[in-house]
């Protein structure tokens, strides 16, 4: 096990979106997150990167034990140095190329060499086949090129794992297919990706572990293939029904 | 009406004007234009981050300096506080007003700018663990900046007419000096027109230099 949460809570105004999530993920493990809108499935990342403070929680990372509340700002730099986070939006910076969007971090965050930033740069680009467009703006690039840069800023500093917020949701089908087979890409190097998605087929294809989560708790949790095969509680069935057509 | 005598005045007080709009008009301006900025980006980063107290003054600051006349707060400075023991020099007295005036605008600008910013790029730079400081200088601020750039343009050619208020301070800038030529020649018409054309001209010199810096911005879109 690299990471696990337990008991993690977060209400917004008075209204719960998270109500005692667990939530653990061993090395080399591929997990995707189900669930509808509004279930808390984001919420729970961004908690889990410290995005959104949550109310309550417990989270086990590395060997260290830290309260997901009252979590330091120094604890919340060293964990997110050694995480990657990807978006639905991309949000990628905006005045930097696309190789200066991935050298950015590690000059400035982990201060190195800016020869050796640029070196993994191009490498991390070239891994997700956006080495041709490395002098390009974000404004120049697709949806599917922007998140592929996005994913390459991510894993450029070598993170132990890497949280995936719906990668695909703002991509029309064919852009959204480049960012996933670089996702599987990844998952079959061995990196451990936590993924928020409503892509179905990534979710039963590359992922060992499923999680679905409705109403603010999870439903229900297992290895991929039994999770798709059989599941065990009625919701998840009407669920899975549902995505199929 | 242009006589001979007429054309002579205009040709004699020519550089008896233009050198006070070079020598003081021009430092005057660009003096109190780059202390206006440093406080427009202090103001606007300490609204944009909602720091309660740093706030409230900042707004006040901001609520004071645009609801009253710039001419009043002019007098106030060089005529007002000496009642109280602080007397300061025409000069700086009008660079300390006109930084202070302009910094209340462009910090409303520079503000309006940051907040156009997509803040996504925040919780991405926080993501690859960049401090806010280190995102704001290097990735927020820069954009913010870029997008107010017409608006502060628009601020410094506004700026540089406004300067001519100074005269009311006995600073001898560029309408000071018209005017002492009006007291001697009584040709105000021409005289006037005459300054006018020169104002005209430093202002056209920076729209140009706006258009070019637009230009030599960088090719990103926000």
């Amino acid at each position: 096990m690299i990471l696990s949460v337990s008991g993690v809570t977060k209400a917004f105004g008075g209204t719960e979106v998270l109500k005692g999530i667990d939530l653990s993920i061993d090395k080399g493990d591929v997990v995707a997150i189900l669930g509808p809108s509004g279930s808390g499935k984001t919420t729970l990342l961004r908690c889990m990167n410290f995005l959104e403070t949550a109310d309550s929680g417990r989270m086990e990372f590395a060997g260290s034990v830290y309260d997901m509340h009252s979590i330091t700002k120094a604890e919340k730099a060293t964990i997110r140095k050694r995480t990657g986070f990807v978006f639905q939006n991309f949000n990628l910076f905006r005045n930097k190329t696309a190789l200066e969007n991935v050298t950015e971090g590690l000059i400035v965050a982990r201060k190195m060499p800016k020869a050796e930033a640029v070196d993994i740069a191009e490498a991390t680009l070239e891994k997700v086949g956006m080495k041709g467009w490395a002098s390009h703006y974000p404004s120049e690039l697709s949806g599917g090129q922007q998140q592929r840069v996005a994913i390459a800023r991510a894993i450029a500093s070598d993170p132990e794992i890497v949280y995936f917020d719906e990668p695909t949701s703002a991509l029309d089908p064919e852009l959204a297919g480049e960012v996933l087979a670089v996702m599987r890409m990844l998952a079959e190097e061995g990196m451990t990706m936590v993924v928020v998605t409503h892509a179905m087929d990534f979710a039963r294809n590359v992922s060992r572990h499923t999680v679905f989560m409705e109403n603010d708790y999870v439903v229900e949790a297992g290895d991929t293939e039994s999770f798709f095969s059989s599941p065990r509680m009625e919701r998840t069935r009407e669920f899975l029904n549902m995505e199929e057509r | 009406m242009l006589s001979e005598r007429v054309i002579g005045i205009l040709a004699d007080s020519f550089l008896k004007i233009l050198i006070p709009g070079l020598t003081v008009t021009i430092p005057l301006t660009v003096i109190s234009f780059a202390l206006a900025m440093v406080i427009a980006i202090a103001v606007a980063l300490i609204q944009f981050a909602k720091v309660r107290i740093l706030k409230d003054i900042a707004r006040f600051y901001v609520w004071v300096i645009r609801g009253t006349p710039l001419l009043v707060q002019l007098f106030v400075v060089f005529y007002g506080l000496p009642n109280i023991g602080i007397l300061i020099d025409p000069f700086p007295a009008a660079v300390i007003v006109f930084a202070i005036n302009e910094g209340a605008y462009c910090a409303e600008t520079i503000r309006a700018g940051l907040e156009a910013v997509p803040y996504g790029q925040m919780e991405a730079g926080e993501c690859v663990g960049m401090s806010y400081m280190q995102i704001m200088r290097r990735i927020l601020l820069p954009q913010a900046l870029r997008i107010s750039f017409p608006t502060l343009a628009n601020s410094i050619i506004s700026m540089t007419k406004d300067t001519s208020l100074a005269a009311n301070i006995t600073v001898t800038e560029m309408f000071m000096a018209t005017q002492r030529i009006v007291a001697r020649t009584y040709e105000p018409l021409l005289l006037y027109i005459e300054v006018g054309i020169i104002y005209l001209v430093f202002c056209t010199v920076l729209t140009r230099l706006q258009r070019y810096g637009e230009k030599k911005l960088g090719r990103y879109r926000i």
